[in-house]
């Protein structure tokens, strides 16, 4: 039980069932890291079940901003008997062990905490999470009010704030034998920065992406991009609505696309498997649509509230017919939001479905970050005002043709899902068939070249291992990497998956050694750039169980790879 | 715009001679041209099959997209411009079999649009096989002996449903047909027109003479806002009778959105207001 005097970061773990508030509980102790001026990541790790089962959450604090988990615990708090045999794993020697004695009586190593004595004497277990923060709060040495600020947040001006904060109190008085035994300096409060979760940064980026309409069918880890902008419905003018079936839902972002909205559906892989056939009509009405594809274990109904990065190859494949897509993959809370604006535009520009390829860990992790930047300016639709000759697939550069919506200018939209000439109307005729699949995949230079989002290399220009990865491999990858500095070796983060952009290309062509690391047990993203370059890859890790990749999992394979 | 063409007379149309889909297309830019109605406002919405080529034939915007797809599409264009007439029209296995779900759903969300179904009782464009309304004993090449499936009765779902405007025509009472699809346009809400017409080629039972055997028009006491009269006679079969069997004003879905709750515009209009967006980022972080 032995720290250094000065700590740079801590890992508290808390252990619990669903329903014991494990979610809030890491929501107020971020807060509190935020008012402690301190950085933090709050990650969720939980069954597919409303109440029960054994659930945590681990709370990353440190005075350095912190994107990737790591498999160490410094404090694990035990809220059910369960947690301890779940979580004993991932405790070593110095990890502090925090519950209550009446649960674990013969732990010997308990530090007590009666979780359930001083909850009842404010009003019951529904006030146990904020005891363990008042607790936690001491061992670090930390005054009560920084709590207090955390709890004024969480739980406004209400009934509910002012028992938890007695809570807090009688967590914090509890401690005092302990009081810092944790040593992490308070920083200076940083009241600019924001703490969001990925699924919150989807929401803003559509926002900002100009987003006016979103149909969806609910489906976990996608659902929280829906909420979000269900809440923000009436502020921001969006359309939202829960629809039928993800079926229905393609079809409405369709139809909304047409008459002028912007449109996303936010869905996962079963849901988005409903969608293929809209995607699908996307390609051949040239319809613009921005698809969030929230990855979680498959197949079927896989493991619902994990996380995997299985979903590429549906993501790149699915729909029936060849035609133009774009797959973009944020590898942060803040590219979540980037990605996810750009995707508009993309698919606004170039006429064509844009996927935002995210996962469960990436939606539901809560980190602090700086202020999004806002747009320069409100999204320019590209939407133009139809003549009396209008026709919707006249040829155009790039085989984008202007394109009007139904009631703006003089002219008439068709559009046809059949094969159809320039006005939209069907046709079987060879000749215009040939010359209507090259416009569409015409298409598909201004999304790897004009309108891609390049890769962004981390580590040296002249590196000769280069590892690729994206989504939220990246965080663990980079964290890795810091800790081993191998020598002449990079890390290359693939934010837009496909098209493939030509810097992607040229980096991949000056390494010697490439490694591909992804989250799912095939190599989907090795197996794409082999298929679209034909590179040699010399080594590939995967992680399939249902976890995003620790920063320590990644340290191990670095470590063995500059080992060998 | 009284003088809009609104049929293509030029159009190389795919429908066998003798069609009831000739006659419902006559029908429908009668009926369009009688409201005068702006074709730059007014979008057809179709899915796939015989009756789903009614838009091409039609000088109007059209969205002719995917089988048993088309409501949740035309839901879409009237929930993102309000200002657009909305007419959803396909065939019975596209409506009421491929899309039977979004049926459904879409008379509970009761969006300002009209849902013409052309119901001849068989599958054409697929070549003969049972429809969703085919009845009983009808064989085709794939119900070799014949359907054994209860047809399925659109109005008395859509009654008990609760929709908000439920008729039923025949292509071949042109008059009232054309009175029909008038009220049903003119509707303010979701209105079925449930249109029976035959299929020349692949359905020898429901032919022009069955029809005209088969259907009457409801009783002239018939009350449309009696739901409970309308159930009863939608579960009728013989003869089928023709005309609004319901009809009440309810709540339109896309008047209801909180997108609309304090602008009016459609949303091709609207752009963003960066100054929110910073104060929800805000708010949220």
């Amino acid at each position: 039980m032995t720290h250094p005097p000065q700590a740079t970061e801590y890992t508290l773990v808390l252990g619990g069932e669903a329903g014991q508030g494990l979610q809030t509980i890491g929501t107020v102790l971020a807060r509190t890291a935020q008012a402690a001026g301190l950085h933090v990541l709050v990650t969720h790790e939980f069954m597919s079940r409303i109440r029960g089962g054994s659930n945590s959450t681990a709370v990353r604090i440190a005075t350095t901003p912190v994107r990737a988990t790591t498999d160490r615990i410094d404090v694990c708090v035990l809220l059910d008997a369960d947690a301890l045999p779940r979580l004993r794993g991932r405790c070593g020697e110095s990890t502090l062990l925090v519950g209550d004695p009446a649960l674990f009586a013969d732990v010997a190593e308990l530090v007590p905490l009666a979780l359930g004595a001083l909850s009842s004497q404010v009003g019951g277990a529904l006030y146990t999470g904020s005891v363990v923060c008042g607790f936690l709060v001491r061992l670090l040495g930390w005054p009560l009010a920084v709590l207090a600020t955390a709890l004024e947040r969480v739980f406004g001006e209400s009934q509910s704030l002012v028992k938890n904060l007695a809570a807090a109190r009688l967590g914090w008085e509890a401690g005092a034998e302990h009081h810092g035994r944790l040593t992490l300096t308070l920083g200076t409060p940083r009241p600019d920065r924001l703490l969001l979760d990925g699924s919150q940064c989807v929401a803003l980026g559509a926002l900002a992406g100009g987003c006016t309409f979103v149909a969806s069918y609910p489906m976990s880890p996608a659902t929280g991009v829906l909420i979000h902008l269900a809440r923000q419905a009436r502020a921001h003018g969006v359309v939202v609505e829960q629809a039928e079936d993800e079926i229905s839902a393609v079809n409405m972002a369709l139809g909304a696309w047409y008459a002028g909205g912007r449109a996303l559906v936010t869905t996962s892989g079963g849901g988005f498997d409903l969608m293929a056939e809209g995607l699908s009509l996307c390609g051949i009405i040239e319809s613009p649509l921005v698809i969030h594809l929230a990855q979680r274990p498959g197949p079927g109904t896989g493991l619902p509230t994990r996380s995997e990065q299985g979903d590429l190859e549906i993501a790149r494949y699915s729909g029936h017919g060849e035609f133009p897509r774009a797959i973009l993959a944020p590898g942060s809370a803040e590219e979540a939001y980037a990605c996810t604006a750009h995707a508009f535009r993309m698919a606004d520009a170039a006429q064509s479905p844009v996927f935002v390829l995210t996962d469960q860990h990436l939606l539901d992790g809560v980190q602090d970050l700086a202020p999004l930047p806002l747009p320069e300016a409100p999204p320019e639709s590209q939407i133009k005002a139809t003549t009396a000759d209008y026709r919707r697939y006249a040829p155009g550069p790039d085989g984008v043709s202007p394109r009007g919506i139904p009631g703006f200018g003089e002219g008439l939209v068709r559009v046809d899902s059949d094969e159809h000439d320039a006005h939209g109307r069907i046709t079987e005729d060879f000749t215009v068939r040939i010359a209507m699949v090259d416009k569409r995949l015409a298409k598909l230079r201004l999304l790897s070249e004009d309108l891609a989002l390049a890769p962004r290399l981390h580590g040296p220009e002249n590196f000769r291992r280069l590892i690729v990865g994206w989504g939220s491999t990246t965080a663990p990858a980079l964290e890795a990497l810091e800790r081993v500095r191998p020598e002449e070796t990079s890390y290359l983060h693939c934010v837009q998956l496909y098209p493939l952009s030509p810097a992607l290309l040229a980096y991949l062509e000056r390494a010697e050694r490439i490694i591909v690391i992804e989250g799912n047990a095939t190599g989907q993203f090795a197996r794409l750039l082999r298929a679209e370059c034909g590179c040699a890859i010399a080594a590939e890790w995967h992680k399939y169980n249902g976890l995003a990749f620790s920063a320590d999992e990644v340290e191990t394979l670095l470590r063995t790879e500059v080992s060998a | 715009m009284t003088t809009h063409t609104w049929t293509c007379p030029d159009c190389d149309v795919a429908w066998c001679p003798g069609c009831g889909n000739h006659g419902i297309l006559k029908l429908v830019g009668e009926t369009l041209a009688e409201l005068e109605l702006d074709p730059r406002e007014t979008v057809f919405v179709s899915g796939i099959g015989q009756a789903a080529k009614l838009p091409q034939y039609v000088n109007a915007h059209h969205f002719n997209g995917l089988h048993g797809r088309a409501l949740p599409a035309a839901t879409a264009i009237r929930a993102s411009n309000p200002g657009l007439t909305v007419i959803a029209e396909s065939g019975d296995g596209d409506m009421y079999g491929e899309g039977g779900n979004h049926f459904l759903h879409c008379i509970r969300r009761n969006p300002n649009l009209t849902n013409i179904v052309h119901n001849n009782m068989v599958y054409g464009l697929t070549k003969g096989q049972a429809s969703p309304t085919s009845e009983r004993g009808f064989v085709t090449p794939l119900q070799v002996a014949g359907v054994i499936n209860e047809p399925f009765n659109p109005l008395a779902v859509a009654i008990a449903l609760d929709a908000s405007f439920v008729a039923r025509a025949y292509v071949g009472n042109t008059k009232e047909t054309r009175a029909l699809l008038r009220a049903a346009i003119t509707h303010r809400g979701y209105a079925l027109v449930d249109l029976l017409q035959p299929c020349v080629t692949f359905n020898k039972q429901n032919t022009y003479q069955w029809f005209a055997e088969h259907t009457a028009p409801l009783p002239d006491d018939h009350d449309p806002a009696d739901r409970v009269q309308a159930f009863a006679r939608a579960c009728e079969d013989e003869p089928l009778r023709l005309g609004i069997f319901y009809r009440q004003d309810k709540p339109v879905f896309e008047e209801q959105l909180e997108a609309y709750a304090d602008d009016a515009r459609p949303l091709y209009e609207r752009r963003l207001d960066l100054d929110r967006l910073a104060a929800t980022m805000r708010a949220m972080g």
